[in-house]
């Protein structure tokens, strides 16, 4: 038989470095493997003998794209340690937050790096060629994040104002109005977005996935709320580890996720959407369905969508937050360090992600562990390579490498996070 | 340039703690209070979509950055980016591999690059995190950080 491989040296249009390499074997395929080969970050090691209050800032450091999330998750995961629950304002304020970095991670995948693949072009700047209005669109839209992070978090990236218990400085409430401003415009621009994607061709494509995210009595899930599963699964964070395993996989550098004996699991948009499709508010309820999405959506390639959905959302929620927001006393609350174990869930734009602290009586970091969204997808990506591109095996070379990669992409994978370019090996045997 | 028009920029781009990546910003270090008051000098890591929206507006800026090609450690290129576009491949020392390039071609592709746009290259040869720019790299920075002042003299 023919030996023939593909390779392609740079995967293009993810965060991150890593490689890909598909076995093809008498029209079959045998393997799919996704290669990080990022060196390991040490971040874990890093925290441990830290004060506790470092905790938000170092752990903003793992991602510039996704940084909230992890501040968020190590403050909650703190906080519980110390039997601190924050309230009011000051948690609308990390919502509001939280709603920034949705917007600005979210924007960022569909306009610069997933829209391309839909539309035919190699990337964003082939695309803004023909396709000016949107991208400028999606820009102006991603800067509406920016601005939510800059004036909440300090900054653009990497924020500095979040502390253990609330925020160092809170804004004014006139702060507020000229973002109010842009968020009613951002909201539009949103509901734009998704009418514009909506016209997109999808793959008709979809998997029985375990969907994992979490879920909360009356809102859509950003801080707070259960760990759930379309499978029956509903736990509180600290149960985590009695049900889910990080395994080493020995070409990667990045630990794979899987349901306890074993299993993928899929978190991040289409899990949310689907385990909370009721939690949405009304408009962004609407605009699902204005665009043929169900209050359930098995098909990766229509993310997309979904991501713009959770657009409309977070300008929605931010909206609502900004109306009702009463400046607090104070910008934090105190928190007093016990000797005391503490472990948190929040939704980053790519799903769940899992922070778990051991605190000494001073509150010293003893011990970290931090599980990110992309690690746990690592094995749905390899799964729905190997499932989806089966009709797709026809295809010449150059049509079937494009077909794999987007099929990552569905996943707006965070390889940094997990552990920067990504190489393809299509190997036909 | 004239009161109250959009102002130059000299942008410095890089990581200033990984090596030679921080050439760009070690330019604009020489460079800021020797050019005159309404240009606007920049640090960014290089991000693209900040750096294209720094660029929307500005009737002129020039760019320093760190490449990594073949090319000898501390060789000097000067793009004409307002004449001619930039290839993509050699400014690939982004952390999301979504760079200068990108930036610089996508503000074309938007009508947003400013009229004049000069970018400098400084090649590199370590990336290392945490280490000092190499001998080389810091000759060229000073040579580049009078280039630009030439570059804005040229235009104000």
């Amino acid at each position: 038989m023919a030996v023939k491989t593909i390779k392609v040296d740079y995967l293009a249009r993810v965060e991150g470095e890593g490689a890909f390499k598909v076995v093809v074997r008498d029209g079959k395929v045998r393997s799919a493997e996704l290669n990080i080969f990022e060196p390991p970050r040490f971040f874990e090691a890093f925290l441990r003998g830290r004060a506790f209050s470092e905790a938000p800032d170092i752990t903003a450091r793992i991602c510039g794209i996704c940084p909230v999330a992890y501040q968020m998750s190590a403050v909650h995961a703190i906080e519980r340690a110390f039997g601190v629950t924050v309230t009011g304002p000051l948690r609308d304020l990390r919502r509001l937050l939280y709603c920034g970095e949705w917007i600005e991670s979210h924007v960022l995948h569909i306009y610069m790096l997933h829209a391309p693949d839909f539309l035919g072009y190699h990337g964003a700047v082939d695309m803004a060629r023909e396709h000016g209005d949107a991208v400028r669109r999606g820009l102006q839209l991603k800067k509406v994040g920016n601005q939510i992070m800059e004036l909440l978090g300090g900054r653009e990236i990497h924020p500095i104002n979040v502390r253990v218990g609330g925020f160092y400085r809170v804004p004014r409430r006139r702060d507020f109005a000229p973002l109010a401003e842009r968020l009613k415009w951002a909201r539009e621009a949103a509901l734009e977005t998704v009418r514009w994607a909506a016209k997109f061709e999808f793959p008709e494509r979809s998997r029985d996935y375990e969907f994992v995210s979490l879920r909360h009595p009356n809102e859509y899930p950003l801080n707070e709320g259960h760990i759930v599963s379309s499978r029956g699964l509903d736990i509180d964070s600290a149960q985590y580890d009695e049900h889910f395993e990080e395994i080493h996989v020995e070409r990667s550098t990045a630990l794979h996720s899987q349901r306890r004996g074993g299993g993928s699991y899929l978190v991040g948009p289409l899990a949310r959407y689907s385990l909370n499709f009721d939690r949405l508010s009304p408009l962004a309820q609407q605009t699902a369905r204005e665009v043929g999405l169900g209050p359930v959506c098995a098909n990766p390639y229509r993310s997309i969508l979904v991501r713009g959905i959770e657009v409309v959302y977070a300008c929605d929620e931010a909206l609502r937050i900004i109306d009702a927001y009463q400046e607090p006393d104070r910008p934090w609350i105190a928190v007093e360090p016990r000797a005391s174990v503490g472990t948190a869930a929040t939704e980053a734009p790519r799903g769940l992600i899992w922070h778990r602290y051991r605190l000494e009586a001073d509150g010293t970091i003893a011990e970290a562990r931090i599980v990110p969204p992309t690690s746990q997808n690592q094995p749905s990506i390899e799964e729905d390579l190997k499932e989806f591109i089966v009709d797709w095996l026809s295809l010449p070379d150059e049509e079937l490498r494009h077909r794999c990669e987007q099929t990552i992409r569905n996943y707006d994978p965070c390889i940094s996070c997990s552990v920067h370019f990504l190489r393809l090996d299509v190997d036909r045997g | 340039m004239t009161p109250g028009s959009r102002r130059a920029l000299v942008i410095g781009i890089g990581n200033p703690d990984r090596g030679d990546d921080a050439a760009g910003r070690a330019v604009a270090l020489l460079v800021r209070g020797t050019v005159p008051d309404d240009v606007e000098v920049v640090d960014l890591d290089g991000e693209a979509t900040a750096l294209l929206a720094r660029l929307d507006g500005a009737k002129a800026a020039v760019l320093v950055d760190a490449s990594f090609s073949d090319a000898a450690p501390g060789t000097v290129r000067r793009f004409d980016v307002g004449a001619a576009p930039l290839a993509i491949a050699g400014f690939a020392a982004s952390t999301h591999g979504f760079g200068l390039a990108e930036a610089v071609e996508l503000a074309r592709s938007l009508g947003q690059l400013p009229p004049r746009c000069i970018v400098f290259a400084i090649e590199g040869a370590s990336f290392a995190i945490g280490a000092a720019m190499t001998p080389a790299v810091e000759q060229a920075v000073r040579a580049v950080a009078e280039r630009v002042r030439g570059e804005i003299d040229a235009v104000a």
